[in-house]
């Protein structure tokens, strides 16, 4: 009996192993950054390059923080998603604007909409470094301490945003 | 995809390094960015690819080398970014105690799988496959019969 029930427990603990494989996202790699200080930065805004927005002045208020780019093509999916978030959130939602080139970004808002309080230039690529970005776009929660308390790498989603963004931002709120 | 794919066609510009390119610092880059992963295309090293970030990243430990930065602060500069996930021989801690003892726990559970058949082989050999009362009986039986000529 046990010739028989050695190898079948074996091929068990390999589905298991393979199934449990199947649904992970190596894409997804966990930020070491999550429940640490948000990295401070100043860069000038998107629409004023005049003006400067820094991490301290965003301190005290839950806010998200969107890495977009006028050539990431991911970046039109989610798009749709915070326009229709951006009327109706209760926070502020701030644009990274990563290694792009002023004149198209402004004229990619110009054509698909904004749904940022405001954006901010990070032509280098810098700061999106600092904030361990490596797949535009990424969307970070940033609570009243300025603590990163969740990344999500590509796209975000209605799904994503209802079951995991719009629920912390209330407990973070609250 | 589409946009790494973009994101690499603009790094092919930015990518080559300054003309008069220290070949200390070069030659310390290029060994530490094959021990650290790309993100972009996971299964790259840091030297190997050509993705935007990959280039920005190289550029930036070119500049903390030329800062005299050690190696061992570089690669917890990154760490402190991207995770443990950039190095190549992630560190021993509780969450890849398994990834490390691993290959050797399924090694000695192994040997000690063979040792166990082996001796239960052995043990089936060494046991006499007769007993002395059956042994007599089939010697007496292949005896050549005294009444029958020889074949």
């Amino acid at each position: 009996m046990t010739r028989f029930l050695v190898p079948l427990a074996i091929f068990l603990v390999l589905v298991a192993f393979l199934a449990v494989g199947l649904d992970l996202k190596p894409r997804e790699v966990p930020s070491p950054l999550i429940d640490r200080p948000a990295p401070a930065f100043e860069l000038a805004r998107l629409d004023d390059p005049a003006r400067a927005v820094r991490l301290e002045d965003l301190r005290g208020q839950v806010w998200l923080l969107n890495v977009w780019a006028s050539w990431c093509v991911a970046c039109l999916d989610e798009h749709p998603v915070l326009l229709e978030f951006s009327r109706s959130s209760p926070v502020p939602i701030y644009g990274l604007n990563y290694k792009d080139q002023r004149e198209a970004a402004i004229a990619w808002l110009g054509k698909h909409g904004n749904p940022y309080t405001a954006s901010v230039v990070d032509a280098q690529g810098r700061v999106g470094i600092d904030y361990g970005v490596y797949g535009v776009p990424e969307t970070f929660v940033i609570d009243r301490e300025g603590v990163i308390r969740y990344k999500h790498v590509g796209p975000v989603t209605a799904k994503v945003l209802n079951e995991k963004i719009v629920p912390l931002i209330g407990k973070l709120r609250s | 995809m589409l946009m790494l794919v973009l994101g690499a066609a603009f790094a092919q510009a930015a990518e080559a390094p300054p003309a008069a390119a220290d070949p200390v610092v070069e030659q310390r880059l290029k060994d530490l960015a094959e021990e650290l992963r790309c993100l972009v295309c996971q299964n790259q090293s840091l030297a190997d690819s050509n993705a935007d970030l990959a280039v920005d990243l190289r550029n930036e430990v070119r500049s903390q080398i030329q800062a005299g930065k050690s190696d061992a602060e570089i690669r917890a500069w990154l760490t402190q970014r991207y995770g443990d996930f950039v190095l190549y021989r992630p560190p021993l801690k509780t969450t890849t105690l398994l990834l490390w003892t691993g290959p050797f726990v399924l090694v000695a559970g192994g040997v000690i799988g063979l040792f166990v058949a082996l001796r239960r082989r052995r043990a089936r050999v060494a046991a006499p496959a007769l007993t002395d009362e059956e042994r007599a009986r089939a010697e007496a039986l292949l005896r050549p019969d005294p009444g029958s000529p020889p074949a």
